[in-house]
């Protein structure tokens, strides 16, 4: 076992590793961040998306110990200063963007990956982005929307209802 | 996953004297061999991290023009640094598995690992890259030695891949859906001594050139050149997602796409 240090949206936190301790384990069963979700535990679903030094990684498929002094953004550090639900989180819920709301905290990671590096996507890029997150409730269209609409992009045209 | 020690070293040096230990094993960006150890097909005693070592990071180009990659650097680095100047390449960075793979996953972990359906192997090869490691200098062509299988030794390191960057170039991967590696991928590069295609994702032996259809094209570089030619289906992968005379026949079709679109 070692201590592992990292930032974690915004707090100095610390917590014991062992090497094989994967980074959504020592995130949810360490510092009790259970809003991270592990959903195939094999990379490819994406519900355990968070930001390393600002880069969407799915933390399932790094180690604590590889984040060790990183920055670390999880879906617990998305909601706005005051508590109230951020720009992408409220399109979410606007534009039922979610239904059993497992995997919404990787796509909620994922769309604010995408929107710092592209502001205004189209929406072939919002679903080829979403590409390592997946959704068995919802068949994408209001996820889609909900983050074109976050972009501030007029969605009245978008997808399907 | 068994258990296991980790370490981080900072510089090339460490890292090369820490995989001296017993069982060592060296850990990318981690998004194949982490899969592995969870499935427990790998049993290293340590794991040594390359992911903090700054001088394997990086994309440079260099004197004679050859474009430079830390063995260190993720897909997503080079999907946004090498479009300048290799778009081909930029362009199959960008296309390997989805964004937050890419943002974990390095072109040393993609080309040591030779999985026989990966999409870099195919980009060296095609470019006849030469692949740096801590004790020597590899042409791609004695670099790959089939399934899984490369010329490094035990601790060796890919420190850097020099790419000579060719006059026209296209990589074409008919993807499986739901990993996103080349069911068949072909690279195609087009240098003034003659044309270069790498087949990725349909041999039982890994990536190999396409000899017949390179010197086709040599001769006439469009889609038409390599109408004529077959591709034998005999040592081609089979598996639920392609036969191997459905990979064959995708071998030719992505080269005559590739072509077109280089």
């Amino acid at each position: 076992m070692a201590t592992i240090k990292m930032t974690v949206n915004g707090r100095e936190r610390s917590g014991e590793a062992e090497g094989r301790t994967l980074l959504v384990d020592f995130l949810r069963q360490e510092l009790n961040l259970t809003g991270t979700h592990v959903g195939c535990d094999t990379s490819q679903c994406g519900a355990c998306v968070v930001h390393v030094n600002g880069e969407a990684v799915k933390a399932c498929t790094m180690f604590a110990a590889e984040a060790e002094g990183a920055e670390v953004v999880t879906v617990e550090g998305m909601a706005n200063p005051d508590g109230s639900l951020s720009v992408i989180q409220q399109a979410f819920q606007d534009h039922h963007g979610l239904q059993c709301g497992f995997c919404t905290p990787g796509m909620i990671m994922s769309a604010a990956a995408l929107l710092k590096d592209n502001p205004k996507p189209t929406e072939a890029e919002v679903r080829h982005y979403l590409e390592g997150n997946i959704c068995r409730c919802t068949g994408y269209h209001n996820i889609v929307k909900a983050i074109m609409a976050a972009s501030g992009q007029d969605v009245s045209a978008v997808a399907a209802e | 996953m068994y258990a296991f020690d980790i370490e981080r070293p900072t510089t090339i040096a460490d890292a090369v004297a820490a995989l001296g230990a017993e069982d060592a094993q060296a850990l990318g960006g981690g998004q194949t061999l982490i899969p592995t150890l969870k499935q427990r097909l790998a049993m290293p005693s340590k794991l040594v991290s390359l992911t903090a070592i700054p001088e394997l990071k990086g994309v440079c180009v260099a004197d004679d023009g050859a474009l430079c990659i830390g063995g260190g650097t993720t897909h997503a680095t080079v999907a946004a640094q090498a479009a300048a100047h290799y778009p081909a390449l930029a362009a199959l960075a960008g296309g390997i598995g989805d964004p937050a793979v890419r943002n974990r996953g390095t072109i040393g972990g993609s080309l040591a690992n030779n999985d026989p359906a990966a999409c870099y192997p195919a980009a060296a090869l095609a470019s006849g890259a030469t692949i740096v490691t801590n004790a020597r200098q590899m042409a791609a062509d004695d670099y790959f030695q089939g399934l899984f299988t490369t010329a490094l030794d035990e601790g060796e390191i890919i420190t850097e891949v020099r790419f000579p960057v060719p006059d026209r170039a296209a990589y074409m991967k008919f993807q499986q859906p739901a990993s996103r590696f080349a069911l068949t991928g072909v690279f195609v590069a087009k240098y003034a001594d003659g044309v270069r295609v790498a087949v990725t994702g349909a041999s039982e032996g890994g990536v190999f050139r396409w000899t017949e259809a390179e010197a086709a094209l040599s001769a006439d570089f469009s889609a038409d050149a390599v109408a004529g030619l077959s591709v034998s289906s005999n040592g081609m992968m089979g598996d639920v997602h392609g036969t191997p005379d459905y990979r064959a026949h995708l071998v030719k079709v992505m080269t005559k796409r590739a072509v077109a679109a280089a």
